[in-house]
């Protein structure tokens, strides 16, 4: 039987696979490739051999033009915000803020009966919006002489050009946060209805408080969970680049605008867009992205195995 | 030996303290119950206030006046509302070309969604029923492409189809429809939830469909698709989300603003009106008009669909 159906799995499987190594597998490699090509271009695919300089260009070491003496500093700075230093601060402010608060609200949305749909649906509700569009209602609620203003008191300067790099960066995070709590609350809420409840029932008769409870019954038996999301949303906070767009009308450096709010996607992007004689530097940041996620899921799944229980 | 243990239903309550009774145990839990209910109701209602008021606040915002808007008022002024959202609505849709890009963001999310459909169906069989060497190492493979940043797969897809010569100045309408809707038609993710879904059902139908003389063509169809029908319909309505949301490729590989897509168009239209000087400035209320009717189908949808949608995610996925 296995040898007989052997060639007909493979035509079932023959237009999945044609599409994938043409969209995933070669461009993978393809983007490896051209990460290390010298003076490469991308409409002729002509190039001059194999070099690290790319890399050297992307981390602001070497010039990109030789000898000209500017070194870009887009990508990584020290002192002043790049794409590098921005993402790492919004992936480790709004992931574990995010994971705190989606798992207080799911285990407050565990402990009612009386409209629980209701609320689950309105806080899943930011999951299926369009992050462009919602980021722009942002910009208005945020605006200088906006209701957020108006409601506090203040006229802070909050997301319109010439605002300040942390209260642009705060109002971003505050909506990275918005955009990621729905996925979470769903994620953690199923797995609390996973839960037997013979666990509460003996917390309850040893009359543990509801708290201890939580934190002794309810998070270590939550922690696959926990982990599966946790890694999610590094690898999620890291590839941030629709929410910059959508809060932001600030477009590519060649407006003149001054990159303070770049991420490491949209640094890739606003290379890929500069133009063939760039695509390089747009594949070496990838690649260093792709490591970067990489090695950031390695730790944690090793930090996470003497404490996850399953 | 004969002797059955006498079983007791009652229990001996013993409570520290002397001076309480199960009574007033009883009562002082119950208060304390209804406490904790109030605080959790009230962290529940603030939290659903503050992610509902961004779609609250753009809803009343595309109904005010510009000024308005922009002072920060909280409610539209009632004196003359139905002109405003009419001048608004009407204001935006003469410059905001919002049927036409729904169009193409259809005809783009339809295309890529009925294609990923019928891909998807037919691996996630071979995946789920048929036996094959190397089946489990292949989709292992399959599922660690996953974990990969699609900007490392955007780079290549971008010159690739630079040099077949469907972007650049010239690029036709077909070939721009071309380009936003063939890196998307293989998704991992569908094949994966939809291969869960198949291995579900149980083996003895698949035997029946042979004994009958069934072939493995006939039984998925017309045995596994019925079947699975709630899967593909979440498929279906997700996929058709990602195309509603696509941002970054259709920005990337568009030129003609006729070709945009919704979410492409929504950031790059500016809905501007001259002022007595000549300057052109945004029409922060004619924006808001235009967000609510980017984001008022998507929430239709989802509250048609709720079940489906969130059963779909919630089955342990990636987004994006």
């Amino acid at each position: 039987m296995e040898e007989k159906n052997n060639w007909k799995a493979w035509l079932y499987l023959a237009p999945v696979l044609i599409l994938m190594a043409i969209f995933t597998f070669f461009p993978l490699i393809n983007t490896f490739v051209i990460s290390f090509m010298k003076d490469y271009n991308a409409t002729t695919g002509a190039n001059s051999g194999f070099t690290f300089d790319n890399y050297g260009v992307v981390l602001g070491l070497t010039e990109r033009i030789q000898g000209s003496g500017v070194l870009d500093t887009t990508f990584v700075a020290w002192g002043k915000p790049s794409a590098l230093t921005n993402t790492l601060l919004i992936t480790f402010v709004t992931v574990p803020i995010s994971v705190v608060l989606a798992l207080f609200i799911s285990i407050l949305l565990n402990n009612i009966k009386f409209m629980k749909s209701f609320f689950q649906t309105i806080f899943f509700m930011p999951y299926v919006t369009n992050i462009i569009a919602v980021g722009m209602v942002f910009a208005i609620i945020f605006s200088g002489s906006g209701v957020f203003n108006k409601i506090f008191g203040l006229t802070t300067s909050w997301v319109s050009p010439g605002s300040s790099w942390g209260n642009s960066m705060f109002v971003l995070c505050l909506y990275i946060i918005w955009t990621a709590l729905p996925y979470k609350i769903l994620i953690f809420s199923s797995g609390l209805q996973g839960i037997d409840k013979q666990y509460y029932q003996a917390a309850k008769i040893d009359g543990s408080s509801k708290v201890k409870t939580a934190f002794k019954i309810t998070i270590p038996l939550l922690s696959p969970q926990i982990l599966y999301i946790t890694i999610t949303s590094f690898i999620g906070a890291f590839k941030e680049y629709n929410a910059v767009i959508g809060l932001f009308n600030r477009n590519y450096t060649s407006n003149g605008n001054v990159p303070d709010l770049y991420t490491v996607v949209f640094y890739i992007y606003d290379k890929i867009s500069a133009g063939a004689s760039r695509m390089q530097y747009a594949a070496a940041a990838a690649v260093i992205l792709f490591v970067i996620i990489m090695l950031f899921t390695i730790v944690q799944m090793q930090v996470s195995k003497k404490k996850v229980h399953y | 030996m004969n002797r059955v243990p006498r079983i007791t239903t009652e229990l001996n309550l013993i409570i520290p303290g002397k001076q309480k009774d199960v009574r007033t145990t009883e009562q002082v839990d119950k208060v304390f119950h209804i406490i904790a209910l109030v605080i959790c109701y009230a962290l529940i209602i603030f939290a659903a206030c503050i992610v509902i008021f961004p779609f609250l606040y753009m809803i009343l915002g595309s109904f005010m006046q510009e000024d308005e808007l922009i002072a920060g008022a909280f409610i539209p002024s009632q004196g003359n509302l139905w002109e405003n959202i009419a001048y608004n609505y009407t204001e935006t849709l003469s410059r905001f070309n919002y049927f036409k890009y729904v169009g193409n963001t259809l005809v783009v999310g339809l295309s890529t969604t009925c294609l990923c459909l019928i891909i998807t169906i037919v691996s996630a069989y071979a995946f789920a029923r048929l036996k094959f060497r190397g089946r489990d190492t292949l989709f292992t493979i399959f599922l660690g492409t996953m974990m990969i940043p699609g900007e490392m797969m955007v780079i290549s897809n971008y010159t690739t189809m630079s040099n077949l010569g469907l972007i650049g100045n010239n690029q036709q309408d077909w070939q721009a429809f071309v380009v936003m809707i063939l890196p998307f038609i293989a998704s991992v993710f569908y094949i994966y939830l939809l291969r869960q879904n198949f291995k579900q059902i149980p083996n003895e139908l698949y035997l029946a469909a042979k004994v009958d003389g069934k072939s493995d063509w006939d039984y998925l169809w017309k045995v596994m698709v019925p079947l699975a029908k709630p899967t593909l319909i979440t498929i279906f309505i997700l996929s058709l989300i990602g195309s509603w949301n696509a941002y970054v490729w259709p920005k990337l590989v568009v030129n003609d603003s006729n070709n945009w897509l919704i979410s492409v168009a929504i950031r790059g239209e500016a809905l501007a009106l001259e002022d007595p000087n000549g300057v052109m400035i945004t029409q922060y209320s004619w924006q808001m008009c235009a967000t609510v009717l980017t984001v008022v189908p998507l929430l239709l949808l989802f509250i048609i669909f709720r079940k489906y949608i969130m059963s779909g995610t919630g089955r342990a996925g990636i987004k994006g």
